[in-house]
């Protein structure tokens, strides 16, 4: 027998027995950082290729959800500060070695982007607005010019983006849940797959949902592989990592992981996704709202098990 | 310099002084500590061993809290104490989230705080507040890279244990055992 106490009477709100410093805000902003990162990807990749026509919602429509997203990404991150007032210390300094510090500035970076990309198709969203000021018709005709040269910035950009929002929990080796080289990538894939539902769920095009309805399957096909090797990587680590494992996979996370994330939220809309392209009639907002609903779910469990993972001593 | 806290977990008895004595000289906030006493029990009784330790931030050489701290606000100063500079912490808790040792946390006011080694102490020429209240004088005080000190000869004659040194910190706060 071994057990380990705290005699002095231990009890720091929010430390004791086990971390909840970071909130429903996180797992939020994680989701919509991914999405945001997905569609702005999305929108400057069919810019590049030079496939505006045939896909005119990736590249305008969807990227107001991106713009919007970020914005209350934004927001929920700043809400989950506890020393608000000084948030501009951020902007202060670079700190390479520091995931946060580069969320932070891409985020800086990325998020004026994206309005000014939205913008800069506004005459086309918006046919009914009248630009009363001149200089702004003349600032968007100076966007519209430059377009091909935002998009070159977004793509690094979105995929810093959709990496940082995994990293951010992958640099803590505290957590073994979460100290684990995959979960960028993975962060990454599942940010760029929500993008995609979302493009098949607003999109009037038939052509578009139908590419998007592909990529979306070869993403959820990406996705579902690396958490198998995020789970072999758990059960082939140290004694920490299978503990950590233990929550996920026969523990208190484990029906929302398989249930929600794993069978509702990527297996199932594969194979509806797959029934679909086959030729059968599918209501598309089906797998597309449980790919989003998944991808949601997916950020809460990590970030709230992860919390609970620790190392023992 | 190098500074280093030695423990001896042989003549601790657990009385948690070195934690009253922190939270007053420090004015901790009630219901909070940055020091604390951790019993460890091992084995079925009779054979049964109890370890008390007196645990605190381990100002940690290859420090996580440090290198996630997207403002720079915690930092490493001369001797190696790892400190907060509370006017440029925003709270985003990724400190708290880096710590093996679960060492820091939020303070009400929003900043986060945890032991300092009582540096403004150290300033002076005196001992930590912990060590210098503990009844049964079993915690050290001193710079490693003085082979004279007492800190330096007790880990040259003492067997010894770092908490966690698999997680790649490099401690600095040491337990005899």
């Amino acid at each position: 027998m071994e057990e380990e106490l705290f005699t002095s009477g231990r009890n720091i709100p929010n430390i004791d027995p086990s971390l909840q410093i970071w909130h429903w805000p996180i797992s939020v902003y994680l989701f919509l950082g991914g999405l945001a990162a997905g569609l702005l990807f999305f929108a400057a990749l069919f810019t590049i290729i030079k496939k505006e026509k045939e896909t005119p919602t990736t590249v305008k429509y969807a990227a107001i959800i991106a713009s919007i997203s970020l914005i209350i990404g934004l927001l929920a991150l700043f809400y989950d500060l506890t020393h608000k007032i000084y948030f501009w210390r951020l902007y202060t300094t670079v700190r390479i070695e520091s995931p946060m510090s580069w969320g932070a500035w891409v985020l800086l970076i990325i998020t004026p982007l994206s309005i000014l990309w939205v913008f800069s198709y506004s005459n086309e969203i918006f046919p009914k607005l009248n630009l009363k000021f001149g200089f702004l018709k003349t600032f968007q005709k100076f966007l519209a010019k430059n377009r091909m040269n935002m998009a070159y910035a977004l793509i690094p950009l979105s995929i810093v983006l959709g990496i940082y929002t995994g990293i951010l929990l992958s640099a803590f080796n505290a957590r073994p849940l979460w100290n684990n080289a995959i979960l960028g990538p993975l962060f990454l894939t599942s940010g760029l797959s929500t993008a995609a539902a979302t493009i098949i769920l607003v999109s009037k095009s038939h052509f578009e949902r139908k590419l998007f309805s592909k990529i979306d399957l070869g993403l959820i096909i990406i996705e579902l592989a690396l958490i198998v090797h995020m789970i072999m990587g758990y059960w082939a680590g140290s004694e920490v990592q299978l503990e950590a494992m233990q929550l996920l996979v026969n523990g208190d996370f484990t029906v929302m992981f398989f249930v929600f994330v794993i069978i509702l939220g990527l297996i199932f809309p594969a194979v509806l996704e797959i029934i679909e392209l086959k030729g059968y009639k599918v209501p598309v907002i089906v797998p597309a709202l449980l790919v989003l609903l998944g991808g949601l779910i997916f950020r809460f469990v990590m970030v709230e098990a992860g919390q609970i993972t620790r190392y023992l001593y | 310099m190098r500074y280093a806290m030695v423990i001896d977990t042989k003549k601790c008895v657990g009385c948690s002084d070195c934690v009253v004595a922190c939270q007053t000289e420090n004015n901790v906030p009630i219901g909070y500590c940055r020091d604390w006493i951790t019993e460890r029990v091992e084995g079925v009784y009779p054979n049964i061993e109890l370890e008390l330790r007196s645990e605190r931030c381990n100002h940690c050489e290859n420090a996580p809290c440090v290198r996630c701290c997207p403002t720079g606000a915690s930092h490493i100063i001369d001797g190696g104490i790892v400190l907060v500079t509370d006017n440029e912490c925003i709270g985003c808790g990724a400190c708290i989230e880096s710590c093996p040792y679960d060492a820091r946390f939020q303070h009400p006011e929003g900043y986060v705080d945890k032991c300092t080694f009582c540096h403004h102490r150290l300033e002076k020429g005196e001992l930590p507040a912990c060590v210098s209240v503990c009844p049964t004088k079993c915690m050290y005080f001193g710079d490693l890279e003085n082979p004279n000190s007492e800190v330096s000869q007790l880990l040259r004659n003492r067997k010894h244990k770092t908490l966690a040194p698999e997680a790649g910190t490099k401690p600095h706060v040491y337990y005899l055992i």
